[in-house]
């Protein structure tokens, strides 16, 4: 009999299956893939932000020996695929027709016999532009006079794409007048980038006599790729098929369909070959999906020091084609999760978004629909409140915790949070910290002229998107889906609608069965990915797959189990009723040596079958989650400020994390490491800018500054653990928590070092020279 | 025009992993490129093409290149070992093994790179410290882990080198 230990149930820090094929270098990521007669495609970007184009000449390319077509929007118009819709309704130009909207935007694509070949042929391809004044900004893009980016939209008057509201904005004004003191904040989430090592790309293979379109491609969505494709090709979903190969990170940056993916695949359509497409570092920056690029204006409402209204108002700048991924009828993402881990009466929540002569994307970098812009807000303005109340951060948080006992709590903005006890994740962290020591070296060091800052932030996320009825994408309920095949030899393959990016989807979602089934997780291979292999689901991202495809894959191997139950009666000449489960094995109530094994059942599923039952031990299991689920956690940072040259060291992180039950807590440290590193990177370098024409900058590495090992600090990890009360497993989904939860934690802790001087924002990334101008402001700079 | 000069060929012959191979090349091949597109040897990752991100590190002569910014040519009659080299018959290298116990790679992308940076400095230096570790892999960049287990990687494996010196 195997012990709970053995077959590696939940809890269990096993070593990733998934990891052997990629320490050996033998994954199988998009550009590993070569078809028989495959040709190589590589795309002509805009130089300029803002142009009519009068020509495209692209005789002397197609004269190049070696290349063997060249596709323009004029072609892709006459099949026409030269708009395709986007996931939030709009359009986005496949390749540019009339004019060109953001610097790096599509114009051609050469197909060459080798890449190589296809990059001199884009030196051959002559474009007339007339040039446009370029809008940069969203302020700028809703002046009276600003010049019209969406011409082609029918009754697009303005760049204003959309108004949203949440919460009651009556309540929230009636806060206000009734205050003793509002503290408010203006602050920048500047647009990054989430820079997934591999760069995206496909290889679509159309099949000139079945008509089947096969595209390997780098998707953390492929079921919902697929359907894209068919709405855009019009073709009918079973002659196409979506394979997502290994991945080499996503992020949120393989969420979108991009037009490499659209235009490989009609070439292949057009030229009856495989056609690849790897897009370069700088094509990656520039033109798919940032993240941000939110101004936001927040208010507080204190009566004494207790919150009693919130007031949020945002500008969103969302490029030149409005392509955020986020659930339809939520035009600003989840932003409304402001009220963030406070017991705030009334809230009001205030967007408008903007077209601009810039990337297109808006996609959520390691955050579920802008969570990250909503807690990086709030956790910024209650510091700034403690400043200006005069009261300790971590009392003013303490003070105004929704309470254990208040859950389940409904946020003045209408999320139903599931679970938590915040006090008790806050005091861990403080405890870890060595909290009110710390406040006092800082303040001798103060003494001493040094500048020491201590920085917490407390998230609470809200992830793991349905239910269906308020969370769709194109209609798509965001549902998720896993189907067990137990096999007679009681091994089994499992299959999921989710894609693993690096999460280890392989190692845990085998353990999840192992908990629920009883088959060691070693005996369970996973497949994702394929779409004419797997069952529909809505993908790999906002951090949803262990909360939705998680909970499918324990709710099918409970119904498996309880198919497997009438089976063991059968075997052990029992009632269903006698029987005790245990992982791995049933057996008789009072007679624990009378036992039927998972396997021995799996075996008799297909040769000793009991009457009325049919054979086999499989099946499918939809899950549309009743409610989000509300990771949080308590960050604290210690950082050190140079007064010679404003460089700030980070001196510590404590990250205490509640994402409920942990299926295998190796891993789940790992996502939580990663996002650290990337908060930090988000806080002090990454940044995508643009001057005032509109160039990008922050289009190569040497731009786009991603933190090395030298400057990531290191993390001491901590945990408490209430479970999701409404998920099967308890758990709650944790791929983004510290991308979210840690950029307020470094600024917090950098503003709290320059706090007693008056300096109350910098905005990210926080740089050594706009640290140094503060500290020349406040007379502190050495 | 510059579009025809690039095409020269020129004859390259190196030994990867230990095995002669040779193939006519234009001058303008990466070595990133020869090795996977006319070698096969798909292990070796191209991430940034701006020599920053080091996915694409190998050894040449036992000295960690980044191997978009190396010529096909310049590599004529010289030694290159790629991951796929780092593997013994039957089993892995020790800095394979402590990738994998101490969870240092999630999506793999870095890995060989990070491994074969790793592989040289342990060589170098058996008994090296966090912030030497931290020194030798800040050209390579990892996305998914934040490198802390990836110190401990190759903190392992040198501890299990030592052990079997």
């Amino acid at each position: 009999m195997a012990t709970a230990h053995e077959i590696r149930g939940l809890g269990h820090s096993v070593r990733r299956k998934e990891d052997d094929r990629f320490i050996r270098g033998k994954g199988n990521y998009v550009d590993d893939i070569v078809l028989p007669g495959m040709l190589h495609m590589e795309l002509l970007r805009s130089p300029v932000a803002h142009a009519r184009i009068n020509s495209i000449d692209t005789s002397r390319a197609e004269a190049l020996p070696g290349v063997v077509a060249v596709v323009t929007g004029e072609l892709l118009a006459a099949h026409n695929l030269a708009w395709m819709p986007t996931l939030s309704a709009d359009t986005q130009a496949v390749l540019a027709t009339d004019k060109v909207r953001f610097q790096g935007q599509e114009i051609a694509a050469v197909i060459a016999e080798t890449a190589y070949i296809a990059k001199d042929a884009l030196e051959l391809i002559d474009v007339d532009y007339e040039l446009l004044p370029a809008v940069t900004t969203p302020q700028q893009a809703l002046e009276e006079d600003a010049p019209l980016i969406r011409d082609d939209k029918e009754g697009q008057e303005s760049n204003h794409i959309y108004h949203w509201e949440a919460g009651d904005e009556e309540a929230t004004n009636r806060a206000f007048a009734e205050a003793d003191r509002v503290v408010a904040l203006d602050t920048f989430y500047p647009r990054c980038h989430p820079a997934p090592l591999e760069c995206c790309g496909c290889v679509a293979d159309v099949n000139p006599a079945t008509g089947k379109a096969t595209v390997y491609m780098t998707s953390q969505a492929p079921h919902v790729h697929r359907t894209l494709f068919a709405l855009v090709a019009g073709l009918p979903e079973h002659q196409i098929r979506i394979v997502s190969p290994d991945i080499g990170g996503g992020f949120g940056n393989k969420v979108p369909v991009y037009p490499g993916y659209v235009i490989a695949t009609a070439a292949s359509l057009l030229l009856g070959r495989p056609v690849k497409w790897i897009e370069d570092r700088t094509g990656n920056l520039i033109s798919t999906g940032f993240a941000r690029d939110y101004h936001m204006h927040g208010e507080l409402a204190f009566k004494g020091s207790k919150m009693t209204g919130l007031r949020v108002k945002m500008l969103s700048d969302n490029g030149a084609f409005f392509s955020d991924a986020q659930p339809t009828k939520f035009k600003a993402g989840l932003f409304h999760i402001v009220t963030g881990s406070y017991d705030i009466p009334a809230a009001h929540v205030v967007t408008d978004g903007a077209y601009t002569n810039k990337a297109p994307g808006g996609v959520a970098y390691r955050c579920s629909f802008r969570v990250t812009e909503a807690s990086y807000m709030i956790e910024r303005l209650v510091q700034t409140a403690a400043y200006e109340l005069g009261v300790d951060p971590v009392e003013l948080r303490m003070e105004n915790f929704i309470q254990p006992e208040q859950f389940p709590y409904e946020s003045a903005t209408g999320f139903l949070y599931d679970s938590g006890d915040y006090p008790a994740a806050m005091r861990l962290a403080l405890e870890r910290l060595g909290y009110d020591e710390l406040r006092k070296e800082q303040a001798a060091a103060r003494e001493e002229g040094r500048l020491l800052g201590i920085g917490v932030a407390f998230f609470t996320e809200v992830v793991g998107a349905g239910h269906g009825d308020e969370y769709a994408i194109a209609g798509l309920r965001m549902f998720d889906s896993a189907e067990l095949r137990v096999h007679p030899t009681g091994k089994a393959i499992l299959k999921l609608g989710v894609r693993s990016q690096g999460q280890g989807h392989e190692t845990t979602f085998g353990q999840i069965i192992a908990q629920e089934l009883g088959i060691p997780y070693e005996d369970v291979e996973v497949q994702e990915g394929d779409t004419d292999n797997t069952p529909y689901g809505l993908g790999t991202y906002a951090s949803r797959s262990t909360p939705v495809a998680g909970a499918a894959a324990a709710m099918i191997s409970r119904e498996l189990r309880e198919k497997a139950r009438k089976i063991a009666a059968h075997l052990l000449e029992a009632s269903e009723e006698d029987l005790e489960w245990e992982p791995g094995r049933f057996y008789v109530k009072g007679s624990p040596d009378k036992a039927a094994t998972i396997q021995d059942v799996a075996f008799a599923a297909y040769t000793n079958i009991p009457e009325g039952l049919q054979a086999g031990l499989e099946g499918v299991h939809y899950y549309d989650p009743p409610n989000m689920t509300f990771p949080y956690g308590a960050y604290s940072v210690v950082v050190e400020i140079d007064r010679g040259t404003g460089a700030w060291k980070v001196l510590r992180v404590v990250a205490v994390d509640d994402c409920g039950v942990r299926i295998n807590p190796m891993i789940v440290e790992g996502q939580i490491m990663g996002g650290l590193t990337e908060g930090f990177g988000i806080a002090a370098m990454e940044l995508i800018t643009f001057d005032d024409d509109g160039n990008c900058i922050g289009s190569t590495f040497m731009d786009y500054l991603l933190p090395t090992a030298w400057e990531t600090p290191e993390f001491e990890l901590d945990a408490t653990q209430v479970p999701s009360p409404h998920h099967p497993l308890g758990a709650k989904g944790v791929g983004e928590s510290a991308t979210v939860g840690s950029p307020a934690a470094y600024v917090n802790a950098v503003i709290d070092a320059l706090a007693h001087a008056g300096v109350r924002n910098i905005d990210m990334p926080v740089t050594s020279d706009k640290v140094w101008q503060a500290l020349a402001e406040v007379g502190l700079a050495e | 025009m510059a579009v025809q000069e690039a095409l020269v060929t020129r004859p390259v012959t190196v030994s990867v992993n230990g095995t002669e191979r040779s193939a006519e090349v234009e001058t303008r091949l990466l070595l990133a490129h020869f090795l996977r597109e006319t070698l096969g040897l798909t292990g070796t990752h191209i991430g940034c093409d701006t020599t920053h991100c080091g996915a694409c590190t190998v050894l040449l002569d036992g000295v960690p290149v980044k191997s978009c910014t190396v010529l096909a040519v310049q590599a004529d009659g010289r030694e290159i070992t790629t991951v796929e080299g780092l593997t013994p018959a039957g089993g892995l290298h020790p800095i394979q093994e402590a990738f994998s116990a101490e969870h240092g790679l999630q999506c793999g992308f870095c890995t060989p790179g990070m491994m074969l940076t790793s592989v040289a400095l342990l060589a170098e230096n058996p008994d090296p410290t966090p912030e030497q570790i931290r020194w030798a892999i800040s050209g390579n960049i990892c996305r998914c882990t934040g490198y802390q287990n990836i110190v401990k990687a190759v903190q392992h494996a040198a501890a299990t080198l030592k052990e079997a010196s």
